[in-house]
Order: C-alpha cells, then sequence, then structure tokens
C-alpha cells in the first residue's frame, strides 16, 4: 500500500494545475460569464492538455491513465471552477468519437435514478453530442434534435442551462453495465471537483483572514475566525481522502467496493465544498457577497455538482445500506 | 497512489489473525471495571501473551524487544486487533503506547534496560502524571516542585487525571525543577516509583460513575536523580517527543471498532423499528461515510510519515474529527434506543448497556489529549499560519 501521489501524479497535479492558474485566473471568470462559460481556445488548450483523452488507452490515442490520476486533474479543474462540459466530454471519450481530442463537445443528461425534476441540460449551445445514461444503457441525441428552452438566469453563470419539455429516446450505443459505470465515474470526478473546491475556498479564506484587519489586527488572529478556518481545513482533509480512495478503489476493486468509495467521496467532498465556500464568503464579509470577489462561483458551482450524479439524500441511502450489509449476521 | 496491501502485509495479517482466533477465547470475559487487581492481571497477561506471540510492542523497535513493524503492519495490526474483539491494552496502555516510546527515545541504557523489557512482557505498569488542577489545557502552566537535595529530586503538589494510578508501578511525571525559568524551560520528565512514601492516590468517580483516573497528592517524595529522564528543565521537549504519536495512528484500533458500533446500531435500529426512519438511516448513512472517509484519512497520513518517520501535524486534524465523530454517532445510537437509553443496563432485550457506555465515555474524547479547542489552534496556527494564540 501506498496511498501518496507517485512522481507522475505530482507531475500530472503540478502541471493542470500550473495551467489553470495562468488561464483561469479570476478576471477570465468574469469575461467567461459573457461567453456563457464556454470558450473555444480554452477548450483546445484543455484538450491538449489531455482533460479528456486522459483514460483512453494509449494505443487509440489516449493517455492510458487511470482514475486515481482523473480525480486529481478533476480536482485541479473545480479549484478554478473551470466551466464547460468537461466531465461528460471526459466521460465520452471511448464512446463518441472526437471527444478524447475535444473536436466533439459532448454534454449528457443521467437519468438512471428515476426522478420527477425537470430536464436541464448544460451549455447545450455548445453540444455536437448529448449522451443520455438510462435504466437500459447509453443512448446518443442529437442535440438539433431537441426542443429546448433556453433558461435565462442559470444559478451558475458559468454554466448555461436549457430546459428541455420533452425527450426522445435517441440511438441506444451501449448497454446499462456502460451507463453505471460512467454514471460511478462521473460521481467520483464530479467529487473531485467538490473537493478542489473546497481546498480552493479554505486557502482563500486562510489569505484574507490574514490579509483583512479590523480593530487593528488581523481577523484571521481572532479565535472565532480560526476555528472556523480549521474546521474548514479538516472538511478538506475528510474530503482529500475520499476522493483518493474512491479514484484507487475504482482502479483497483480488490481493495474495496467502488461504489461504497464513490458515495462516500461524493458526500464528503460535497459537505466540504458547500461548507467551506460558505466559510470563505462569511469571512470576506461585505466583500464576499459582491459579484467582483470570487466567493459566489464556487458557492454556486458546488450547487450545480451537488444536483449532479445524486445528491445526498441518495448516497448517504446507499452508505445505509453498506453498513446494513455489514451488520447481517 | 495505491491501496492494496503488499504480499507481506497480508501474510502477517493471516498469522495475526489465526492467532487472535485461538487467543482471545480463551482470555476470557474482562473482570467488573471496578475491581482493579483483577482488571490488572487480566490486562497484564493478556500483553503477556502478546509478547510471547511476537506482537508486543508493535511500533517499538526491535532492539528493545518490539515487533518493529512497519506502518502499513501498523494498520494490519491495529484492523485485527479490532475485528477480533481481543482485549483492550487497558492498564498498559500508558507504558506501552507512552512511557515506554519517551524511554526509547529519550531514555538512558540503564533506564531503558530497567523498564522496557518489564513494559513489553505486562510486568510493569505505568501511570500519568501530567495535568495538575490549573494546569489543563495549559499543561506548561504546572506548579508541581521538584527541589534538588543531593543526588533526590522532593517533590510537592498535585496531580489530577493520572490514568491508571490505582494499577501502576511506576508513574511518568512533568515536575518544577526551576520556578524562575519561562514556564516551558524550567520542566523537568521524571520515572516515579508509585510506592515511594509520601504519594496519596484518591480515585476520581467521572460523570461514568466509576474510572480509570485518580488524583495523586506528592508530599516530600525522595525521587533519585538518575530518575530523570532527558536533561533538567528539558522535560517540556522530552514530553513532545511522545505527545505527537497520541494524536495519530493511535486511534486506528478505536475507529475500527466504531465501524463495527455503526453495524450494531442498524441492528439495534431494526430491533426498536426505527431503522424504517429514512431521516434516522440517511443520518447513519452520512456518519459511516465520514467514518469510512476518516480511515482513508489515517491511511493517507500512514503512508506519508512512511516517508518521513515522523506523524504529521494532520494527526491534530484525525483526532479532531474522530473525537467529535465518535459523540455523534454515540449520540445518534441514543436516539435509536429511545426511551431504553435511560437505563445503563440491557434493557428489554437491547443493548442500552454497551451503548449508553460508549455515549458517555465519548463526552471525554474532545478534552483528552488535547481539547477539540486546542487541536483547532494547532490546525490554525502551524498547517494554516495564522496568527499565534498568547501562550
Amino acid at each position: 500500500m501506498d496511498f501518496r501521489l507517485n512522481d507522475d501524479q505530482q507531475a500530472l497535479q503540478e502541471g493542470v494545475r500550473a495551467f489553470c492558474d495562468g488561464q483561469v485566473g479570476l478576471e477570465r471568470l468574469h469575461s467567461l460569464c459573457d461567453s456563457g462559460g464556454f470558450d473555444a481556445d480554452l477548450w483546445r488548450e484543455l484538450a491538449e492538455l489531455g482533460v479528456f483523452s486522459l483514460r483512453l488507452a494509449e494505443d487509440r490515442g489516449g493517455v492510458g491513465l487511470g482514475m486515481a490520476d482523473a480525480v486529481l486533474v478533476f480536482a485541479e479543474l473545480g479549484r478554478r471552477v473551470v466551466p464547460g462540459p468537461l466531465l461528460w466530454t471526459h466521460l465520452a471519450a471511448d464512446l463518441v468519437e472526437g471527444a478524447a481530442s475535444g473536436i466533439t463537445v459532448v454534454g449528457g443528461l443521467d437519468l438512471i435514478q428515476p426522478s420527477a425534476d425537470p430536464l436541464l441540460v448544460a451549455h447545450l449551445d455548445r453540444l455536437d453530442v448529448l449522451l443520455l445514461l438510462r435504466a437500459d444503457g447509453v443512448h446518443r441525441v442529437d442535440p438539433r434534435s431537441l426542443r429546448a428552452e433556453v433558461v435565462p438566469t442559470p444559478l451558475d453563470p458559468l454554466t448555461p442551462l436549457h430546459w428541455l419539455p420533452t425527450l426522445h429516446a435517441g440511438e441506444h450505443i451501449a448497454g446499462p453495465g456502460v451507463a453505471a459505470r460512467l454514471r460511478l465515474e462521473g460521481c467520483a470526478l464530479a467529487a473531485a471537483q467538490l473537493f478542489g473546491i473546497a481546498e480552493a475556498t479554505q486557502e482563500l479564506a486562510v489569505a484574507y483572514a490574514l490579509q483583512r484587519e479590523q480593530f487593528g489586527r488581523p481577523i484571521g488572529s481572532f479565535q472565532a475566525l480560526k476555528h472556523m478556518l480549521a474546521d474548514a481545513f479538516v472538511r478538506q482533509e475528510i474530503a482529500r481522502a475520499a476522493v483518493y480512495a474512491a479514484g484507487a478503489t475504482l482502479d483497483d476493486p480488490l481493495v474495496g467496493d467502488g461504489p461504497r468509495a464513490v458515495a462516500v467521496a461524493k458526500l464528503t467532498a460535497g459537505e466540504a465544498a458547500l461548507k467551506n465556500a460558505r466559510t470563505c464568503l462569511q469571512v470576506y464579509g461585505g466583500m464576499g457577497y459582491t459579484w467582483e470577489m470570487p466567493c459566489h462561483y464556487y458557492l454556486k458551482r458546488c450547487w450545480v455538482l451537488e444536483n449532479e450524479f445524486g445528491g445526498v439524500e441518495e448516497h448517504s441511502e446507499r452508505v445505509a445500506a453498506a453498513v446494513e450489509a455489514d451488520a447481517a449476521p | 497512489m495505491n491501496l492494496r496491501y503488499s504480499e507481506a502485509d497480508e501474510k502477517f495479517r493471516s498469522e495475526l489473525r489465526a492467532w487472535l482466533a485461538e487467543a482471545v477465547p480463551a482470555h476470557g470475559e474482562p473482570p467488573p471495571s471496578d475491581d482493579w487487581p483483577a482488571r490488572r492481571a487480566y490486562d497484564t497477561s493478556w500483553q503477556r501473551k502478546l509478547f510471547d506471540a511476537g506482537y508486543a510492542g508493535i511500533n517499538w523497535p526491535a532492539e528493545y524487544g518490539g515487533r518493529d513493524a512497519s506502518l502499513t503492519e501498523q494498520l494490519v495490526y491495529y484492523e485485527e486487533i479490532a475485528r477480533a474483539n481481543a482485549p483492550y491494552i487497558g492498564v498498559n496502555f500508558v507504558g506501552v503506547l507512552h512511557g515506554g516510546p519517551t524511554l526509547v527515545a529519550e531514555g538512558t541504557p540503564e533506564q531503558r534496560a530497567r523498564h522496557l523489557p518489564r513494559i513489553l512482557r505486562g510486568e510493569e505498569v505505568w501511570c500519568q502524571g501530567f495535568s495538575e488542577p490549573a494546569a489543563g489545557s495549559d499543561l506548561a502552566a504546572l506548579k508541581t516542585r521538584a527541589e534538588r537535595d543531593g543526588d533526590h529530586y522532593v517533590l510537592n503538589g498535585h496531580k489530577i487525571w493520572c490514568s491508571f494510578a490505582q494499577a501502576a508501578d511506576f508513574g511518568e511525571f512533568l515536575v518544577r525543577t526551576d520556578p524562575s525559568a519561562p514556564k516551558h524551560k524550567g520542566i523537568s520528565w521524571l520515572i516515579l516509583p508509585m510506592d515511594l512514601p509520601g504519594i496519596e492516590i484518591r480515585p476520581l468517580p467521572t460523570l461514568v460513575g466509576e474510572g480509570e483516573f485518580s488524583e495523586v497528592f506528592l508530599e516530600d517524595v525522595r525521587v533519585p536523580v538518575e530518575h530523570r529522564v532527558g536533561d533538567e528543565n528539558d522535560g517540556w521537549r522530552v514530553t513532545n517527543v511522545t505527545l505527537r504519536f497520541e494524536r495519530g495512528t493511535a486511534f486506528a484500533s478505536e475507529m475500527i471498532q466504531l465501524q463495527q458500533f455503526a453495524a450494531e446500531l442498524v441492528r439495534v435500529a431494526k430491533a426498536t423499528g426505527r431503522w424504517d426512519d429514512a431521516s434516522l438511516r440517511r443520518e447513519l448513512g452520512h456518519l459511516a461515510a465520514e467514518l469510512d472517509a476518516l480511515w482513508a484519512m489515517v491511511k493517507y497520513s500512514v503512508c506519508r510519515a512512511s516517508q518521513t518517520g515522523v506523524p504529521g501535524l494532520e494527526g491534530s486534524a484525525i483526532k479532531l474529527h474522530y473525537t467529535e465523530l465518535y459523540q455523534r454517532i454515540a449520540e445518534l445510537g441514543m436516539r435509536i434506543l429511545g426511551r431504553a437509553a435511560l437505563s445503563r443496563s440491557d434493557v428489554a432485550d437491547l443493548p442500552s448497556g454497551m451503548l449508553l457506555a460508549k455515549a458517555l465515555q465519548s463526552l471525554s474524547l474532545t478534552i483528552a489529549a488535547g481539547s477539540s479547542q486546542i487541536q483547532r489552534n494547532i490546525i490554525a496556527e502551524r498547517i494554516q499560519g495564522l496568527p499565534r494564540e498568547p501562550r
């Protein structure tokens, strides 16, 4: 057992972080709001970085890495709330021609669990292919064939939405096993992005608390804030361990129960992201409530990701069922 | 990044599991908690069995009789000890996990030779004499005096929260040897034979009703100078050598037990009909998820420590989260029991005795070994770099 990042993983993490820090700063996020969270240049650079081809086999033109590597990459994308249909295009790499290279932009809807929620699709205007995960498998839909109404004010300004009043079946391209696997992997990668948000907001909050002065001293010297920030750090580290464990468990099913590890990752990273983003906003005070500061982008993305691949209720039921199985005589 | 134990680790596991399968049932049920002679006999004879089988001092160096197990083997050890429901380390706690490792790190060859083999064999029981009524979180404010008189120290003072003092042969005691120095610089670390004249032990009943704690009163207790570990006035540093270990992997076994406890809560919830309640089920699922994640964090921390050789500061984060999570799970257990939680003995075929014992004992966890508030200060100041509190 060596549950640390190996040298290649550290290099991968540092490479993606350097790219995101350089290309997706706060000013870029502000300007991306005007282009619906999508920028063709940024998309091409992410493709060149290997975000979409990361887990495609090398003999098919991919990088040939695993889920333990992918969670590191998606944590970095979460740290900078990088927008776009990144996750679905990544998931589609071995199903849809052109997805791995980013030439085909892929979006998706997870419909495996029955739900009465409205069908809201992200980034529909930019999609070449829409994937539907259903209980009977994966379906492919041409976005131009859909009747869609634009949502005028999406919660996350970097995740534009369309509402589909109806939805046709589409072309069945893979069976239920593939659909279930994509959902599990998608859930782990959403958890990774949430962990990235938890880490970034913890760091932003600490930096602000050290610099902002009130009553003649840095607000980070007040124990009320220190303890809030320490709790944020603990949540971040719990989420990190859960997300890394989910990646490692999906790569090597012999070490544990993959679906349970993924549910644990989504729950703990979701909670860490939401609470840390709130902590960040609170530490920023009035400035945290402004559009100019980054806090709101993080918090809004948390709410988007919470709704991807199952929320708190589903995943806590799943873990409860796993404990129930442990308890069986 | 991989979570698979090596073949050597798995071989170690299967040998240990086979040994435990015979040894644990053969050792019998623990005696009543207020019968100290019986408790000492039960705990120390188990320690002797561990020693004879080669499992005593799992993290101690081989040259002092320990197993010198790798950190991943230690994780396997704690997993198997918990799964086999093996006897708790009990009265051996301070000697094996705290005093002994301190002697390994800082003791003289004579001190090591005299104490370490006897601790490992269960022939010598240790207690701790650190806290005082006016020195809790601010431990360095301790006042117990040790005045030099020739080749002896003369001790006067009042210690509190001394674990296992009723059963102990020796104590690890922090005393003030230089009252004029700054508070962290005038402390020494002493091995105190508990049978010396002038030592009075008064059991300190806790909210549980009995327990392992005592107050110790010292009146003109003469201790030979060669019982000091480390230099005079260097006791604070000596103490900190082992304090970190208390906050790192030391909780590993308890975490596995807490996972078993969560499974037990499912059985109780089915018996009380509360498992049908979705909100309760989800609450338990959420707590169990945090426990899984915490266990992953222990593995992450252990793998990092196996490179650096010392537990990292994240031990504070693990301690903080583990203890608060324990209390939340225990309190959920009380809600699952409903009115049966009003009984501290089993009632109506429900295990309220065990559940209430956990719920009450868990209240000490966020106070002992550095309170949750102290852990938050440590995390904020030493990891996150926030300004320091006065000290």
